[in-house]
């Protein structure tokens, strides 16, 4: 068990941050909290540096695309105090055709290369990274394929057309 | 002892101190029993590939059992395993740095045509950037299909003409890949 409770988490983020820091869900105990990308950096610089919470280990940066919703990308980072066995996912919502978003990299080095992989599947523009380009797909790749609009199978595969199934 | 099977003369005129035959089938006869071949190995097939080359199903009995781990000396490459699209340029450059006359082979369901990966990361078959000669089936093939596929290999070696490469056909085909 963690050292300190998800309440006590939250009651140390709501005195710095107020309303602006709301909670979405607590699925398997895991707080998940919602911010802006204008408080983003600040939540996370709290987080890291706070003498009582630690999260000073960066598990993750990733992305999620909701084509439905208005502010089509969601950010998510996971965040792991070591010290006192605990995380944190926070999720930022930003609009899918402008995605920018200020960089992490500032406060974990190791963003550096989680922020290259979002960019190159979801195309998110991290504001101040030293070095965005893509990192896992071919340079000259032109889409960013976690997004919903891009098709899922290659459009160069020929051996699963209908045709060779009487469709 | 063993049978040491000795590999027969090719067709050609005998005669009482003579032996008469083209020069076609006397270098396709030897070319086709001493092929060196560069394993490219990514993957499972390259496991069966392991197993084929080792004692049980031996490929040297068909005069394969030096493999060139430099492309400058190979005369077939045996592409074998998932080649994803940023792999796609490596293994061009590996065909290109090879001499002619050169075979090439694709092992398996993912090299022929990218098998159950059909997805935005990998090439859907290696012909989409270099020629192939023999396809073999499978996920992964058996190392009996990997030895077929090899004696068909040896097929078109052994039949084909000293001035097939120069041949307009085949400069067509190159530069259909964009190659020279």
């Amino acid at each position: 068990m963690g050292k300190i409770t998800n309440e006590e988490l939250l009651k140390n983020i709501n005195t710095r941050f107020g309303d602006t820091v709301t909670v979405v869900a607590e699925p398997f105990g895991l707080l998940t909290v919602e911010t802006t990308k204008e408080q983003v950096n600040d939540l996370l610089g709290f987080l890291k540096n706070s003498p009582v919470l630690q999260f000073i280990y960066l598990t993750d940066i990733t992305a999620v695309h909701y084509p439905e919703q208005e502010l089509a990308i969601g950010v998510v980072y996971h965040l792991h105090s070591l010290v006192n066995n605990v995380r944190i996912r926070i999720k930022v919502f930003i609009d899918g055709e402008n995605c920018h978003i200020p960089t992490a990299t500032n406060l974990w080095n190791g963003a550096n290369w989680m922020e290259r992989e979002t960019y190159d599947y979801f195309g998110v523009i991290f504001d101040g990274h030293p070095d965005l380009r893509r990192i896992l797909n071919v340079d000259d790749m032109t889409a960013f394929p976690m997004r919903k609009e891009f098709p899922l199978e290659d459009p160069n595969r020929v051996d699963k057309k209908d045709y060779f199934f009487g469709r | 002892m063993s049978d040491i099977q000795i590999v027969g003369a090719p067709a050609g005129v005998e005669g009482a101190g003579f032996f008469a035959t083209s020069l076609d089938k006397a270098v396709g006869m030897a070319r086709a029993n001493s092929l060196w071949p560069l394993p490219f190995a990514t993957s499972c097939c390259g496991i069966e590939f392991m197993a084929t080359m080792a004692s049980h199903y031996d490929l040297s009995r068909f005069g394969a059992e030096r493999l060139s781990f430099s492309p400058r000396q190979a005369d077939l490459l045996m592409v074998m395993g998932t080649i994803a699209k940023k792999m796609g340029p490596v293994l061009r450059q590996v065909y290109l740095q090879m001499a002619e006359p050169r075979w090439v082979m694709a092992v398996g369901a993912c090299a022929s045509s990218g098998g159950i990966f059909d997805t935005y990361s990998v090439l859907q078959g290696i012909d989409e950037i270099i020629p192939v000669d023999v396809y073999v089936p499978g996920c992964p093939p058996r190392p009996e299909a990997i030895i077929d596929g090899f004696m068909h290999i040896q097929d078109l070696v052994r039949t084909e003409s000293t001035r097939r490469r120069e041949t307009p056909e085949y400069q067509k085909l190159l530069s259909s890949y964009g190659i020279q």
